[in-house]
């Protein structure tokens, strides 16, 4: 009996390097945080457009399943996940908002004309400030709302083709997406 | 020896940290602008995360000063201010965590181990000395002692 107590550093580091291994298990990227705003209805906000278009206001997101999609003309991220964006919005008629995060209206309009517009609709976030209302902490971040108007997922970075099959996808058909 | 005193000077003045506050972001108001930097040193940076936002040189870091100096000068509390940027970003924004059950661990795991630790220290200091000292030497014993010191020295 005596003896187990010699055992106990053994136990402590047991459990210890039990932490270390979760903490460096392959396929956890340590800089993506979780979000604050999960479950939180999404912050009002009421942006401009580009090209003289309509923007994009939390109302038009009411009523339907939604992916908000933050970029930047200055995000090189952005432009790699752009083609997936635009096979999202053609082929799986999933409702795709987009909101330019710090970018001036210029850039943004002839990023979108050189690599095509996936958007139903393009606010313009000059200040940034919806962006940190809803947690950006950088682009490409992909925000998804249910009908109700909450945030119910977010996806940090550009998005790849296993990320959409086994994340965003099967949420997406579980809120009823049309 | 003046020149050298000044450069040692300047010397110690370039290790000093680098503040990223740039001038345009002050406000007016000493205590209100105090407020600020105090509050903003003990908020995390999101994009190089273990710099605060008063350190970094990020582009979020700078709208965050902003947007914190706003909040004050709107008149919210410390607390107020500190809770609009967590309510965003989570409590993961406080380079020092709360004191709450999730992370009690955290803050009072250490010192009990230590405390633990010193208990075992000195249980077995108390246990050494409640040992009776050694019985002294018997005729016989004393004998082989000498033969031995004789034969040694």
């Amino acid at each position: 009996m005596r003896r187990l107590i010699y055992l106990l550093p053994v136990a402590l580091f047991l459990v210890l390097a039990g932490y270390f291994a979760l903490a460096l298990r392959p396929g956890r990227d340590p800089s993506v945080l979780p979000s604050a705003m999960i479950d939180q209805p999404a912050p009002a906000f009421d942006l401009g457009g580009l090209d003289g278009k309509a923007g994009l206001a939390r109302g038009t997101l009411e009523g339907q399943v939604a992916l908000v999609n933050f970029f930047a003309s200055w995000c090189a991220p952005c432009r790699v996940e752009h083609p997936l964006l635009m096979r999202l919005a053609q082929d799986e008629h999933v409702p795709l908002y987009g909101i330019a995060w710090k970018d001036k209206p210029a850039e943004a309009e002839r990023y979108l004309d050189q690599l095509g517009d996936p958007y139903r609709r393009v606010g313009l976030d000059e200040s940034g400030r919806t962006g940190i209302d809803f947690g950006v902490y950088g682009v490409p971040e992909t925000y998804l709302i249910d009908k109700e108007g909450h945030i119910r997922f977010r996806f940090v970075g550009p998005l790849t083709p296993e990320a959409l099959q086994r994340e965003l996808l099967p949420r997406l058909k579980a809120l009823g997406a049309s | 020896m003046k020149a050298l005193a000044l450069a040692a000077l300047f010397l110690l003045a370039l290790g000093l940290p680098a503040r990223a506050v740039e001038p345009g972001e002050r406000l007016a108001d000493p205590a209100l602008e105090a407020r600020a930097r105090a509050i903003s040193g003990e908020l995390r940076c999101l994009v190089c995360q273990n710099e605060s936002i008063d350190d970094s040189g990020a582009d979020l870091a700078h709208d965050l000063r902003v947007l914190l100096r706003e909040r004050l000068t709107a008149g919210d509390s410390d607390q107020q201010a500190i809770a609009y940027i967590t309510a965003r970003y989570g409590e993961f924004v406080l380079l020092k965590p709360p004191v709450e059950p999730a992370t009690y661990a955290l803050w009072f795991g250490p010192p009990a181990l230590a405390a633990l630790v010193a208990l075992a220290i000195l249980l077995r200091l108390k246990r050494r000395g409640a040992e009776a000292p050694p019985a002294p030497l018997d005729e016989e014993e004393r004998r082989r002692l000498a033969r031995l010191l004789r034969e040694g020295g």
